[in-house]
């Protein structure tokens, strides 16, 4: 579709809001790997939560 | 599920697990059929095409603003009721709020620039708008300088309440204040002044930023939760060393 004269500004609007939102999409799975890593590090270690016993299903 | 039954990180964490593809898959689909049905809209009179901006400005701003609503309010749970998600719920929201607030920010000046000539100016709506941005900065901040989390929630808490006078400035800015920036034309008493076929796909791609947010919400405080987890864990290690 012809977007006129002013194309160049509504795609770099929709090219900006696509970042910000991909930023914010990478940074909640990013952070989840970390912190799911991290509990597993601790785990390994023997440091476990009352959570992790046997029988307890793991919500996390 | 009563709210005081969410209190329980466990069972939250369970209802978030199911509910975030769900909102994830909601969001992609609203606003897939909000763009469509977007660009498919006849251009504005005035503003032409430039008005398939409003799009993504206009939810941006809501949210913007809703999500530190939502933040007050968990605020408020922090330090009344002492809910223990209060404060995982504000911290998780606070770096989505910023993101949408810059979204408004950006896609304002981009939408400014062809319409009123400049990227930026100091009118009373924008200005609002980028304090309430720069609330949002500082409760990131404030979150990160104080380590134990109860101490940083309830001074976050203080922070957030204390800006909340913000929130009906930027909504009544374009009433109080002459401003370049447009008055209201959807939340009015005399009802909305945009054309139902323009309104129509702004509602859809609200609701599916609003979906969107959800998930990227209930995402985040999971992450916040399974982070507190690993600090107990550290700290039992550290005991343990001893």
């Amino acid at each position: 579709m012809e977007l006129g004269q002013h194309a160049g500004f509504i795609v770099a609007a929709y090219v900006a809001a696509l970042i910000v939102l991909a930023l914010l999409v990478v940074w909640v799975i990013v952070d989840h790997r970390m912190q799911r890593q991290a509990i597993a590090k601790l785990e390994a270690q023997g440091i476990t939560r009352r959570s992790a016993r046997p029988g307890v299903e793991d919500v996390g | 599920m009563a709210f005081y039954e969410l209190a329980n990180p466990h069972r939250f964490m369970t209802l978030a697990r199911c509910l975030t593809p769900a909102c994830a898959v909601a969001a992609v689909v609203l606003l897939a059929v909000g763009f469509v049905l977007g660009f498919r809209a006849p251009a504005d009179y005035q503003q032409g095409e430039t008005v398939r901006i409003m799009y993504i400005h206009v939810p941006a701003a809501w949210l913007g603003l809703g999500i530190y609503t939502l933040m007050a309010i968990s605020a408020l749970g922090t330090l009344v009721w002492r809910h223990p998600l209060a404060d995982v719920a504000a911290k998780a929201a606070a770096p989505i709020g910023a993101g949408f607030t810059l979204i408004c920010l950006l896609t304002g000046a981009l939408w400014g620039r062809p319409m009123w000539g400049a990227y930026w100016v100091w009118d009373a709506r924008l200005t609002s708008m980028l304090v309430l941005f720069l609330l949002y900065l500082g409760i990131l901040a404030l979150w990160r300088a104080i380590e134990e989390p109860g101490q940083a929630g309830r001074a976050v808490a203080i922070l957030t309440l204390v800006g909340f006078i913000n929130v009906p400035i930027v909504k009544f800015s374009v009433d109080w204040w002459n401003t370049l920036h447009q008055p209201a034309s959807v939340f009015r008493i005399d009802g909305p002044t945009i054309h139902p076929a323009i309104l129509a796909p702004l509602l859809v791609t609200t609701l599916g930023f609003a979906a969107l947010f959800v998930a990227l919400h209930l995402a985040a405080m999971r992450n916040e939760i399974l982070r507190r987890r690993v600090r107990t864990l550290r700290l039992l290690a550290a005991a343990e060393a001893r």
